[in-house]
């Protein structure tokens, strides 16, 4: 019997063929299940949402950057910005005389200082039309920089339960930067079927000439996407430095980028443009932080858990084309 | 160079009872094509008819269910077109297949460049592919990029590299679609000449007057069967179409594009272009259009015809001259805004500048239109499937359902979308660049009885077209562009096929454009 009557005999083979990022997510939580040790517990189920939070809000607007068959390498770097203003913020004299606007400044006014970076990527790409891998770079080397020379290269250790709530408070018995994580993975998603932002998004990595003669303001679109990876990596940022009870800019979203770019990639997002799934990407972070987790609670040493990371990706990929080959 | 072990009468390849399907779908019942040795093959048929699936049967591209194929005096069955080609098949693709950024010798020799001690040697390589040109008496320097050349010369460097793998047979596949006539009279005189070698080719095209020209006899195909096949001498033109269509025509009709005279009394002018300058392609052009009229723009590849749409759309932004579009005076940068103004184009590539290939059908349809579907950046979607099937309806797309891939819809259907993309958004003036280019004989006439219904009910069109006939029936008046200027305007009743092709044949710019341009005192 050959493989195509195989499968379509049986739905459930041509159901994983058309999600093999969630075939392997499950796959690998059976495998948790037998195998690793005290996994069944709130306590695992924490350390895996919360690890997982900051990657997956970052990868929500590299999603979007790549819909548009670009790529962001700027956000590690705009949240270590967006980490060390939030401490400077709430620590400044303002701040302690006004303990609560000083929050409220410190969780807003980072968080749009990443987008106005992000904007930055996107203006720079589309006016001089250089490739994003490029007009991105500019900020992955330079952010950095920037957010060491505005602390003068100092670790700034904090304690402020009113700010640190985003990375430590639970609403609902579940920590807060998973909610997060999920409001943006569901305004993401919903975005992208329903509105014209959405839609133009989809057209312009689909076929950007195509859409620019269709009237789709291509410029516009490119700048409101980077801008909106740039707001995610500020969000990841604050929550980052808030888990930590400090902000070190030579540390904070170190390598978030190439994260979030392999949790696009195995979710299933194709990088040359024109589709997206925020959900494949939220499935694509959970498998790469459950595997991590799986080989450590098993004792992998780290450096070997990495081959596997890259091995995943490879997987992912390869499974993906089957996929596509056989619709 | 015929195999001595082979009957010389027995034809060279010989595809018999050839069976392909697709899921759920029959592209080929018992299909057949024999084509002798230096013989010149038209193979027609509309789109779906299988000819792309017949042709790709045969290069390996796809794997036939069963039937059989003998070439050269052995059943074959290629493996890929890599394998085709050095069995001695070459095919030229209508999208020419080549590598831009490479050199024209590069992309000539492209896996079988000359080594010496291991490293490439170029001196001979740029030696050979110059040479091989030199056969299509083109002579251009073969190491600039070949994107750095018009479409004509890189189509004439797939051709110069598919006759240089000394193959038995050439596949063409509508090569002239983008060669002016004196482009497509050297294509011929090499055919001619692989005719005379005792090489076979089996020509694909959509243009009739062409296979007359050139080809021996036709292999009509329709609904993946052969339906006739016999010497181009012996088969009218009526009765090649009603082969491929299945119907007859009324062979009364003397016209044979699906454009009826409009009813006379255009509006008020809804485009008026002077002097427009683009580049070194556009230099003195003058054009207008009125609200229920089709213009006609003719020219030969080459004469700026694309470049003035494309300014007169904000694709590209026009340095010199005067626009008024609706009576504004405008000179947009962007397309947005001739959009604003109430422009549409579609343009002569629907692949790559129309389409959106993995959006469906009412996405593409939509494209254009969906902000004036959207309140508080939300798209409407009961609207917006109003509008769909209210348009699949009005242009009788044929799509399984609104929420098909568009690239799984044949050319024809593809162009209608992409005319509803526009016809939803209202405008008032409609530049069609090639409109029926690539799309077959039913679904043509059906696209031009569209253009012109359209400008009945009052849209000015102004309409691109390399063929004579769709230019000459269709338009109300016609504007005739060579080398960047307009050298005549015709009305409908001047605008005969002689007319205009001595328009376009003007070699000398100077006398006529003083009298229509504007910018009649040069230096």
């Amino acid at each position: 019997m050959s493989d195509a009557t195989l499968i379509a005999r049986a739905p459930v083979l041509v159901w994983a063929r058309r999600y093999p990022a969630l075939v392997a997510l499950l796959l690998l939580f059976l495998f948790d299940l037998a195998f690793t040790p005290h996994f069944i517990s709130w306590q695992t189920l924490n350390v895996n949402l919360t690890q997982v939070a900051t990657i997956v809000i970052v990868a929500v607007g590299m999603t979007l950057v790549i819909a548009t068959a670009g790529i962001d390498l700027s956000v590690g770097s705009l949240m270590a910005i967006a980490g060390a203003l939030a401490p400077m913020i709430f620590l400044s004299s303002l701040g302690v005389a006004h303990p609560a606007l000083g929050v409220a400044l410190a969780l807003i006014v980072p968080v749009l200082v990443a987008g106005a970076f992000g904007f930055f990527n996107g203006w720079f790409i589309t006016r001089f039309n250089v490739q994003p891998i490029v007009g991105t770079l500019i900020l992955f080397i330079a952010g950095r920089g920037i957010g060491q020379v505005m602390t003068n290269g100092n670790l700034q250790a904090f304690k402020n339960p009113a700010f640190q709530f985003i990375g430590l408070g639970r609403l609902f018995g579940l920590p807060v930067q998973t909610l997060i994580m999920l409001a943006f993975i569901a305004a993401a998603a919903w975005m992208l079927r329903r509105t014209l932002f959405g839609r133009q998004i989809i057209a312009v990595g689909g076929n950007e000439k195509a859409a620019r003669l269709a009237g789709v303001p291509i410029a516009r679109v490119k700048r409101l996407v980077y801008t909106i990876s740039g707001l995610t990596a500020g969000v990841a940022g604050l929550i980052v430095v808030a888990i930590n009870s400090s902000s070190d800019a030579n540390l904070v979203g170190l390598g978030m980028e190439l994260d979030a770019i392999a949790a696009v990639a195995v979710g299933g997002t194709p990088f040359t443009g024109g589709q997206a799934t925020v959900v494949g990407t939220l499935i694509g972070a959970l498998i790469i932080q459950l595997l991590r987790y799986t080989l450590l609670a098993n004792g992998v040493p780290d450096a070997a858990a990495l081959v596997v990371k890259g091995a995943i990706i490879a997987l992912a990929v390869w499974s993906q084309q089957q996929g596509r080959a056989s619709t | 160079m015929n195999s001595t072990d082979r009957d010389p009468k027995a034809p060279l390849l010989a595809m018999r009872d050839v069976d392909k399907h697709f899921q759920g779908a029959q592209a080929l019942r018992r299909a057949s094509l024999e084509v002798h040795a230096g013989e010149t093959m038209a193979l027609v048929g509309q789109n779906g008819a299988g000819k792309s699936t017949l042709i790709k049967v045969l290069t390996g591209a796809y794997h036939r269910d069963s039937g059989s194929i003998r070439f050269d005096g052995g059943e074959i069955d290629f493996a890929s077109p890599q394998a085709a080609q050095n069995g001695g098949v070459s095919t030229i693709y209508q999208e020419i297949n080549l590598i831009p950024q490479r050199s024209v010798a590069e992309n000539i020799l492209l896996g079988r460049e000359f080594k010496r001690f291991g490293l490439l040697d170029w001196r001979r390589i740029n030696q050979e592919a110059a040479r091989l040109l030199g056969r299509f008496k083109i002579d251009i320097d073969v190491t600039r990029p070949l994107a750095h050349y018009s479409t004509a010369i890189q189509q004439m460097t797939a051709i110069a590299r598919a006759v240089s793998f000394k193959s038995k047979l050439v596949i063409m596949d509508e090569p002239t679609s983008s060669l002016d006539e004196r482009e497509v009279a050297v294509l011929f005189e090499v055919i001619r000449q692989l005719r005379a070698e005792g090489v076979a080719v089996i020509f694909v095209s959509h243009k009739l007057d062409e296979l007359y020209e050139i080809c021996d006899r036709v292999t009509i195909m329709r609904d993946g069967r052969t339906v006739r096949v016999g010497a181009m001498a012996e088969i009218d033109k009526v009765s090649l179409v009603s082969a491929m269509i299945g119907r007859e025509l009324s062979s009364a009709r003397e016209r044979s594009t699906g454009f009826r005279d409009g009813k006379a009394g255009a509006g008020a002018e809804v485009l008026d272009v002077n002097g427009l300058g683009v580049g070194f392609r556009v230099k003195n052009v003058r054009v207008s259009v009125r609200a229920g009229e089709i213009v006609g723009l003719a020219g030969l590849l080459g004469s700026g015809r694309t470049e003035t749409a494309r300014a007169v759309f904000g694709a590209d932004v026009a340095e010199a001259g005067e626009m008024r579009i609706a009576g504004e005076r405008a000179r947009p940068r962007e397309p947005s805004e001739a959009i604003a103004l109430g422009v549409g184009f579609c343009s002569e590539d629907r692949k790559l500048e129309g389409i959106v290939p993995d959006m469906s059908v009412a996405e593409n349809l939509t494209l254009g239109v969906l902000p004036k579907l959207t309140r508080y950046g939300v798209v409407d979607e009961a609207e917006r499937r109003r509008i769909v099937e209210r348009f699949i309806q009005r242009l009788s797309i044929k799509t399984s359902s609104p929420e098909q891939k568009i690239r799984e819809l044949s050319g024809g259907n593809q162009q209608k979308v992409l005319l509803a993309r526009w016809l939803c958004a209202n405008p008032k003036l409609l530049i069609l660049d090639e409109p029926t280019r690539g799309i077959d004989v039913g679904a043509k006439a059906e696209i031009q009885a569209l253009i012109r219904e359209l400008a009945d009910q009052g849209l000015g069109v102004l309409m691109i077209s390399s063929e004579l006939d769709e230019v000459v029936e269709g338009g109300d008046r016609v504007f005739v562009l060579s080398d960047g200027r307009t050298v005549a305007e015709l009305s409908h009743e001047q605008a005969t096929p002689a007319a205009v092709i001595a328009a376009m044949a003007h070699v000398e710019p100077q006398g006529m454009s003083q009298e229509v341009g504007q910018g009649a005192s040069h230096e």
